[in-house]
């Protein structure tokens, strides 16, 4: 993402933004009267909104309105302090809930519409939150001077309290916000240099930490509405499969169940629990037609994705001429192939919505929604309303990892599907089970990499030819996908012969980004290909690394420390060794050292890794720390233990927690985390931790067993 | 009709006495801080306290829960909660927070049986509890803390 | 259940397990269909061996595992979520065996098509180390069931009395939906388990 752009347009959006707010009053969201938990509780009497993004309260209470759902990294916090910052706000009095859904105002600048993903969030606030402060700052401030007929520039503002030191006057938030919000908001506020940061760069612990540690806090799941009906969906066994016919005699007589019906995305139960939808659904009994589904196994689909790199492709990236370089007779040529499978995101609050209509006709959806206005959209079309009849209330979401991320919102559209077939009379609470969502799709794709380089006589990488084929995420077929090869088209290292080439494969399997996106497999094939020729080679994993870098890049920043950290933790523990790995991904560099040993059964066991994170600016150090533990212990799971086989036929193999494993307690490496100094604007955390981990433990595999991993998960192949 | 106390209050339930006590808490009394993540005592997101020990709700049939004793992360109390939960807040454990109401019970059933425990413990106690953000380092650090919390002021 | 996910969990214990069960047996021979073994030692033999299809059953070995964690599945992987064994072998603090288990199969409704319920009963436990049975083989297993330091100090009538009337022992011919109950019935298992004891209690060869 280009900084200098995203800083341009959030002038420009900001001011726009503001323009549609100042002058009203925004009361608390008007919600459908029917809830009673999902509504945010809100802070004592009538806020008055500064702008789209800062409300205060009469008893000195500072709102402010995310545009980020909060999916557990820790953007309503990080975007209170930038706004906290610049309001010179008592951080004691900070509050955050959702914003209403709107693509204009509550746009995410990089990507052009109100959406979570893509580790933005604070990237692409981090001059529109404190600009929406620093406007806010300059009206309590203008309300004052106005108040005491007193210059403005004779006013102090510390800690939400405006004073005037000649007279003694002085006087909080609170009590000027009524008067602030009549201003015109100024065109022009300056921003606070780095060294006047007192909140921006400290702990602020996260906002929603005391909800989550004492059952409080509300997630889509816990929403709750009188009269709702639960429903749960049967869904077919196979991708693309629709249902043929339903027998649903059984269903309706279990107690609780009120009505069956059969919707595009299969058949939906509803019922007075939960439990009585659950034991409805195992009651139906479902003809499908498979017509239309996928049949091919992984294999079959692993084969013909193979198939499909022999001829065409996109060209990613070239540099010199990588096939002239690779046929000369004096170097070393050495190929491999990689092989990564479908992966399931197995968030733990499953997919769910609860839908109703309210008094005035319109439709109310209270989601964890990552695309909250397009999933306004996927309502209003299944449901037949008007777009302006549709409100989003965005809800805590219960980990994501991307699935809550979709074009075109098909959950959403099945959720509105769900409620629609319901008649609409009683809000609805449709959810997915764990193995609704672990069977669902919406897969990161079945990948296979091929690479080639050549070594010359002193064992310097000459030439690195990458070829990478899966589904495309954006759904293009005729044009490259860049999100297919990001983190190979480039890479930190300098090449004279290099290329990236892209091949769009196709199967009924419906893919997804997923925590990293690309960088999932590419960060593993370049940073374990590397390694492996940089032994051949003869070379040193870190110092072959830096030999191939720009010597002032931020990789090698990332990869010194990382290194440095490795060193004076002291030496390798007996039956162990360590791998690297380094990679940029979202404009954030991340290197990774990890110890790896055998477990009692043979497999790796993943002890210690040191991180290193250079992410510019750090707004709140602690919680980069915290997503960087998180990164690595996903990405450990997944490397070691996760894979979603489709089996003859095309029925997905996996479930549940029981065979889509996840990491555990005991498995947790212990990790340490260092946080670059940097002045540069800051770049996302929630992914790029995840990149670095898998060559990193696979790199550390090889070196203690001689064993390479090409295929993974690792704990499967080990045993293959 | 069964009836069990929840939280302290006397509470009954009147329908299918297969019903997994975490629907009964979750639809039929609105106590959500307790979870749905698996359904087969896979993830202990539904881990609440069933006369004092810990329990997964996914699989406890509301039958089995006459006479019971029933307590929640909403009312969950006591040297062990109070010192689990400042742990948690002081290190600012939760991400995304769902499986964290879970955690706490399972933390919490740990030290009043171990009043300080060793990592093994820790692993062993802790490892039916699944956390996709793995927060498992600060989960193990803020039972340590909370641990020493208790030495300290016993 | 798939062996790609469950391979997942352990190779080492299948490997072993695998190189010692019998073929699964779904019925038990009756004591009187042993007549024709004359020699009673070879009767007693052979009686062991067919009480041999229950005790090597998944449903029983399962529970007498080695180490500190107990197997499950007709193919016997390790337990997940993973659980030790603790020191009274109900289970550690914070996560004993009842954390999940009830006193009665619980079945399960609307989830995963591999776990149809979760086994129960009111002392649900793990046998004591000394009576570990995975990887011997029967003779091995026969030894141990009359050596008082591996068979919980019990006589060979209550060794009778335990195997056809421990309602824990019982469990494996009503082991909930999706679990395959071991051989026979329990009663027939147990006139066997006598006769055995009756004609000298001889062992197969280690």
């Amino acid at each position: 993402m280009n900084d200098a752009h995203v800083a341009d347009v959030s002038r420009r959006h900001f001011m726009q933004g503001t323009g549609l707010i100042i002058g009203l009053t925004i009361l608390p969201k008007t919600a459908a009267a029917s809830v009673t938990q999902g509504n945010p509780q809100g802070v004592e009497g009538v806020s008055q909104s500064m702008n789209a993004f800062v409300r205060v309260a009469p008893d000195n209470q500072v709102t402010v309105l995310s545009k980020h759902l909060e999916m557990g990294q820790g953007p309503y916090t990080g975007l209170t302090q930038l706004v906290a910052e610049e309001l010179d706000a008592d951080w004691e009095k900070m509050h955050v809930e959702a914003s209403p859904v709107d693509d204009e105002v509550y746009k995410n600048f990089a990507l052009g519409m109100q959406l979570t993903g893509g580790s933005t969030s604070i990237a692409n606030s981090y001059e529109q939150f404190r600009k929406a402060g620093a406007t806010a700052k300059a009206m309590l401030v203008m309300a004052a001077a106005a108040r005491w007929g007193v210059p403005q520039n004779t006013l102090t503002v510390s800690k939400g309290v405006i004073s005037h030191k000649a007279s003694g006057k002085s006087a909080n938030f609170g009590e000027l916000a009524e008067d602030a919000a009549a201003f015109s908001p100024p065109q022009n506020v300056s921003l606070k240099s780095r060294d006047q940061f007192t909140i921006i760069g400290t702990h602020k612990q996260r906002l929603d930490t005391p909800a989550k540690t004492n059952g409080s806090a509300v997630f889509t799941m816990d929403v709750i509405a009188d009269e709702m009906l639960y429903a749960v969906v049967a869904h077919p066994p196979k991708f693309g499969a629709s249902v043929d016919s339903v027998v649903d005699k059984d269903a309706l007589k279990v107690a609780g169940v009120t009505m069956v019906k059969a919707i595009p995305q299969g058949v939906a139960v509803y019922a007075t629990s939960t439990y009585a939808a659950l034991k409805g659904r195992d009651k139906l009994s479902v003809t499908w037609s498979e017509s239309k589904a996928e049949t091919r196994s992984s294999k079959q689909i692993e084969n013909d994705f193979r198939q499909a790199m022999s001829s065409g492709g996109f060209e990613a990236s070239a540099t010199g001429d990588v096939e002239a370089a690779l046929a000369k007779q004096n170097v070393t040529v050495v190929e491999q192939e990689y092989v990564f499978p479908f992966l399931a995101h197995a968030p733990m609050e499953p997919l769910d919505a609860v839908l109703l209509k309210n008094k005035e006709g319109g439709i109310e959806c209270y989601a964890g929604a990552q695309f909250p206005g397009s999933d306004a959209d996927a309502i209003a079309k299944v449901c037949g309303v008007n777009r302006e009849q549709v409100t989003v209330h965005v809800q805590l979401a219960g980990g994501s990892f991307g699935r809550r991320a979709q074009f075109g919102s098909p959950y959403m559209t099945e959720a509105a599907e769900v409620f629609k077939a319901s008649g609409m009379d009683r809000p609805v609470k449709h959810i997915m089970t764990r193995e609704d969502d672990i069977k669902g799709g919406f897969y990161r794709p079945l990948t296979i990499h091929k690479l080639k380089a050549a070594l010359d006589s002193e064992g310097n990488i000459v030439a690195w030819d990458q070829h990478v084929a899966c589904q495309s995420l954006m759904g293009k077929q005729d044009e490259l996908d860049e999100t297919s090869v990001e983190g190979a088209r480039e890479v930190p290292y300098q090449f004279k012969h290099h290329r990236c080439m892209s091949y769009n494969t196709s199967s009924k399997v419906p893919v997804l980004w997923w925590r990293s996106v690309g960088h999932t497999h590419t960060g593993y094939t370049v940073e374990t290909f590397i390694d492996e020729l940089l032994e051949k080679g003869g070379k040193d994993p870190i110092e072959g690394r830096l030999a191939l870098m720009q010597p002032d890049s931020r990789d090698a920043g990332v990869l010194r420390t990382v290194a440095k950290m490795a060193d004076e933790a002291g030496p390798v523990a007996s039956n162990a060794a360590r791998g690297v790995a380094v990679h940029k991904s979202f404009s954030t560099y991340v290197a990774q050292i990890a110890e790896v040993t055998r477990n009692q059964n043979g497999e790796p066991k993943v002890t210690r890794v040191w991180v290193a994170v250079d992410c510019g600016v750090a707004v709140n150090p602690n919680h980069i720390k915290a997503q960087m533990e998180g990164g690595v212990g996903f990405g450990v799971g997944a490397i070691l233990y996760d894979e979603v086989v489709l089996s003859e036929g095309g029925t997905v193999e996996q479930s549940n927690f029981h065979d889509y494993r996840s990491l555990r307690m005991s498995e947790m490496p212990h990790v340490e985390v260092t946080v670059i100094q940097s002045d540069a604007s800051p770049t996302g955390v929630g992914e790029p931790g995840v990149p670095p981990i898998g060559p990193a433990v696979a790199n550390a595999w090889r070196r203690l067993t001689g064993e390479s991993t090409y295929r993974l998960p690792m704990v499967k192949a080990a045993q293959a | 009709m069964l009836s069990f106390t929840l939280n302290g209050e006397k509470t009954t339930f009147d329908g299918d006495p297969d019903t997994p006590l975490l629907w009964v808490i979750r639809d039929a009394n609105h106590l959500t801080g307790t979870k749905y993540g698996c359904g087969i005592a896979q993830c202990g997101a539904c881990t609440v306290h069933v006369n004092g020990m810990s329990k997964r709700a996914c699989v406890t049939p509301i039958s089995t829960c006459e006479g019971s004793q029933i307590t929640t992360i909403e009312s969950v109390d006591g040297r062990e909660a109070k010192a689990v939960q400042a742990a948690w807040k002081s290190l600012d454990v939760p991400q995304c927070g769902y499986c964290q109401s879970g955690q706490i019970m399972s933390a919490v059933a740990l030290l009043k049986q171990k009043p300080s425990p060793s990592d093994e413990d820790i692993d062993n106690a802790m490892d039916g509890n699944i956390c996709r953000c793995a927060t498992y380092q600060r989960i193990r650090k803020a039972i340590h803390d909370a641990a020493k919390e208790m030495e300290a002021s016993a | 259940m798939k062996m790609s996910a469950k391979r997942v969990f352990c190779i080492a214990v299948c490997l072993v397990a695998s190189a010692s069960s019998p073929a699964i047996a779904e019925s038990l021979k009756s004591v009187d269909e042993f007549d024709n073994v004359k020699d009673e030692k070879a009767r007693s033999v052979a009686m062991f061996e067919e009480v041999g299809k229950v005790l090597q059953h998944p449903r029983c070995l399962n529970c007498h595992p080695v180490g500190n964690q107990p197997l499950q599945g007709e193919d016997m992987v390790l337990h997940n979520p993973p659980v030790q064994r603790g020191p009274g072998n109900f289970g550690v603090a914070g996560m004993e065996c009842n954390t999940c288990h009830q006193a009665m199969n619980v079945k399960v409704t609307g989830q995963s098509e591999d776990v149809k319920s979760i086994p129960g009963h009111p002392k649900w436990h793990l046998a004591p180390p000394e009576m570990a049975w995975v990887g011997k083989s029967l003779g091995e297993i026969c030894l141990q069931l009359k050596d008082k330091e591996r068979n919980g100090n019990k006589t060979m009538p209550e060794m009778i009395h335990h195997m056809a009337e421990d309602t824990l022992v019982g469990w494996g011919w009503e082991p909930g939906d999706g679990r395959e109950p071991a051989p026979g019935t329990q009663a027939a298992f147990g006139k066997l388990f006598k006769a055995w004891v009756d004609t000298g209690a001889h062992c197969p060869k280690v």
